[in-house]
């Protein structure tokens, strides 16, 4: 299987034609978003001017040049889950994390995307975080999903912050 | 022995299929007789997750199993061998079916593209191979000249699956017509129409159908190389694809001297980075080709240049799905299913306001109400049968007068609507129709490349007088500007985004003008969904009195003393939602101003 490393396929990158589309895919994978130096370094290997690139990036939604929250949140609004009110947990949603479609919260815990189908019509309406799919949902729900997600986020990391805290200072628990 | 079978396709993972699958392998001795294994999607959304036992030729389906019900399966029929015929859905013996709670769904069905969804583990080469997986590739080498094959898939009155209906034979002789330095076979596997679903099933449960359409196809025009352009939103597809392509790499059916011959042929995947205007081809090869998805004019068409130039055939994923069967089983055969002009099987994707959503294969001809009442079970909660969407944000709606119209090439766009890719989303009497056709236009302006004037500024200009109408500031003469407009567009956009952009509206329109009509001149929403125009209610049983609306409400329009039901001043409210969204128990719904009224 090739490895979709980005810096991998920077180094075997040999000139083949349509490989900006996947250089930047593996970027985004890498950092999470598409930093100004990963445009850089590909604009270097492909010889393709950073202007061009910057217009691809912008006209795939897929591609972000933000960094994103912890949480990925993709509301569905196909049109199965419009039929079943989803525009009424995108207000709730807008709401409860204080964001707009595409915003990150403050506290990076936090990013709110809509989607349009992800396939799931018959669980309708469908939100993914992450990687899973929570489907029939209601307002109720989709607060206390994502309330629950916000605790075990910032508890995780104020575990991870309590270790690193312990490993300097062991004496203070 | 005993083959258990869990379906693991995103729609059954969403629906908790993983835990069912670990609860089933914590539970399965390592010695055990018993096989566990995986399968992709049969259709039967609405039940998942799906665990099928197989003893012989029996095979019994399981609906709703959670890790609890597969604990009980485990018990009594996996170790005991006792059927629990409450909780199975579907049954068949020596591939008859025999029984099961959801006969009805698939016993009305042809599987032809789905001849192996469901019965195989998408991830093993060899359980195609011993349904007669790749025998056709082998036939279409070893037994036939690349005329033959091309002249069979003329027979067979295959046309394109991804919605224009172009006769598939015909494409391929234009492709084999014309040579340069390379020829390339490209799949459309960009299934972006909200509401569809049924590629991603194919890919997800039998990509070898694929990959083997596509190597038939090369042969037959002489292709070099073949691109699959699947969606990003599809991880679970692009990964069984990855794998379908290793396994037939390592068999010797893809790669150098494929059988033994000289012919070489190999697959690559392209993922889409998101833009569902990638769905017409010439946007499609720009994209395989690293730049802006835009469409290009054509002529030249794709037969004489299409990625990089080059000669190019491309097809969608059910189109080639097909290829294998006809291979096999000849052109006639697949003529003997369908209708005269629009032979053999389709696909179908129900979903929205039905009972039975999921995928149903069924010959083409089949009316809507065969499809919607025979096969999905239905509307869902017994409600009114309005309306059946078809084709996307490039169809239409058509009403329930009409469902006796046969689903064909032939017949559906006479309604207005398209055959599409192959979506149905049902509506019910609370789906707002103005509503959807503003809904269809977000979409599509959203979706617009820029490089048309009209598809760019023409539905941003429609979607701002819908969104007016819904708001309840419709003013006479905004149906007109929505066809005057409507119908430019039509006229002067490349592709088939912007051709087709305003049909949702204007299907709409055509007949659902008294809703229209309600809308602009009584200000008022019949279906009871629009916010600017119903009213806001809570439901006494539901709410608790937790003051939550009230302290939400920005213009102090609820009421009520704590713990007990609290009402909605519908004078003072300014239909802004927040109460429904600050609700803890789901309690406040809206209504349509004359019920509120009685």
């Amino acid at each position: 299987m090739v490895s979709t490393d980005f810096s991998y396929r920077l180094w075997r990158h040999d000139g083949t034609p349509g490989e900006l589309i996947p250089l930047l895919q593996s970027a985004q994978e890498h950092f999470g978003y598409i930093p100004r130096r990963a445009i850089r370094y590909i604009s270097e290997v492909t010889k393709t001017p950073e202007s061009k690139i910057y217009g691809v990036i912008t006209f795939y939604s897929q591609f972000r040049l933000q960094p994103m929250g912890k949480n990925v949140i993709r509301l569905c609004t196909g049109t199965a889950c419009h039929v079943a009110n989803s525009g009424v947990l995108l207000d709730t949603l807008q709401d409860e994390l204080g964001v707009e479609v595409g915003g990150t919260t403050e506290d990076g815990v936090f990013t709110l995307f809509s989607v349009a189908c992800i396939g799931c019509c018959s669980l309708a309406p469908v939100m993914m975080v992450n990687d899973d799919t929570q489907g029939k949902l209601t307002p109720a729900r989709t607060r206390k999903i994502v309330r629950k997600i916000r605790r075990q986020t910032l508890a995780s990391e104020r575990q991870a912050q309590a270790t690193s805290d312990a490993e300097t200072a062991p004496a203070a628990d | 022995m005993r083959k258990i079978l869990v379906g693991m396709s995103t729609c059954g993972m969403s629906a908790g299929a993983k835990d069912t699958y670990a609860k089933l392998e914590s539970l399965l001795p390592e010695d055990s007789p018993h096989e566990l294994t995986i399968t992709g999607c049969i259709g039967m959304c609405f039940r998942e997750p799906l665990v099928e036992i197989r003893e012989g030729g029996t095979r019994t389906i399981y609906g709703d199993v959670d890790p609890k019900r597969a604990e009980e399966i485990f018990e009594k029929h996996i170790q005991g061998g006792r059927e629990i015929p409450e909780y199975v859905i579907y049954k068949v013996e020596d591939d008859k079916p025999v029984g099961g709670q959801e006969l009805a769904f698939l016993a009305g069905q042809e599987r032809i593209v789905l001849r192996n969804c469901g019965l195989i583990n998408p991830e093993s080469i060899e359980d195609y191979e011993d349904r007669g997986g790749y025998q056709a590739t082998r036939k279409a080498i070893e037994e036939m000249a690349p005329e033959q094959i091309i002249e069979e898939m003329k027979t067979s009155g295959l046309r394109g699956r991804g919605g224009a209906g172009f006769p598939t034979g015909l494409k391929w002789s234009f492709a084999a017509g014309y040579s340069g330095e390379a020829k390339y076979v490209v799949c459309n596997a960009d299934e972006g129409d909200p509401g569809a679903f049924m590629d991603r099933s194919v890919l997800e449960g039998d990509p070898h159908a694929v990959l083997e359409g596509m190597i038939i196809c090369a042969r037959a025009i002489g292709g070099t190389h073949g691109y699959i352009y699947c969606r990003a939103e599809y991880p679970l597809a692009i990964h069984r694809l990855q794998l379908a392509i290793e396994a037939a790499r390592e068999r010797g059916y893809l790669g150098r001297n494929i059988m033994g011959t000289d012919f070489d042929f190999d697959i690559s995947i392209k993922q889409g980075a998101g833009a569902f205007v990638c769905g017409e081809e010439t946007a499609l090869f720009a994209s395989i080709e690293g730049e802006r998805g835009m469409p290009r004019i054509r002529p030249p068409f794709p037969a004489e240049s299409g990625v990089f130039g080059q000669p190019t055939n491309n097809n969608n994923v059910e189109t080639y799905a097909n290829v294998p069967w006809i291979i096999n089983n000849g052109g006639q055969a697949y003529r003997s299913y369908g209708t005269e002009k629009s032979p053999g099987t389709k696909v179908f994707a129900l979903a929205g306001k039905i009972a039975k959503g999921g995928l149903a294969e069924v010959p083409m001809g089949m009316t809507i109400e065969e499809i919607l009442f025979g096969i999905g079970g239905g509307i869902k909660d017994g409600r009114e049968f309005k309306a059946v969407q078809m084709g996307g944000p490039s169809g239409g709606c058509i009403p329930a007068e009409l469902k006796h119209t046969p689903v064909d090439f032939e017949n559906i766009p006479k309604t207005g609507a398209i055959m599409g890719s192959g979506g149905m989303v049902v509506m019910d009497d609370t789906t707002c129709m103005v509503d959807m056709a503003r809904f269809f236009l977000t979409f599509t302006q959203e979706e617009s490349c820029g490089k048309c004037t009209f598809c760019r500024i023409g539905t941003l200009r429609m979607l701002e007088i819908l969104e007016r109408i819904t708001r309840g500031e419709g003013q006479p003469g905004d149906v007109e500007a929505l066809t005057e407009l409507g119908g430019r567009i039509k006229e002067a956009s490349l592709c088939g985004l912007g051709q087709t952009a305003p049909n949702p509206v204007l299907s709409t329109i055509r007949y659902y003008m008294d809703e229209f009509k309600a809308h602009i001149e009584d200000h008022s929403c019949p279906a009871g969904n629009c916010p600017a125009l119903v009213d806001f209610i809570i439901d006494p049983q539901k709410c608790t009195g937790c003051s939550i609306c009230a302290k939400n409400c920005p213009v102090d329009a609820i009421s009520g003393t704590l713990k007990h039901p609290f009402v909605i001043d519908t004078e003072a409210c300014v239909q802004c939602g927040k109460c429904i969204t600050s609700c803890s128990f789901d309690a406040i719904f809206k209504t349509g101003k004359k019920v509120a009224a009685r």
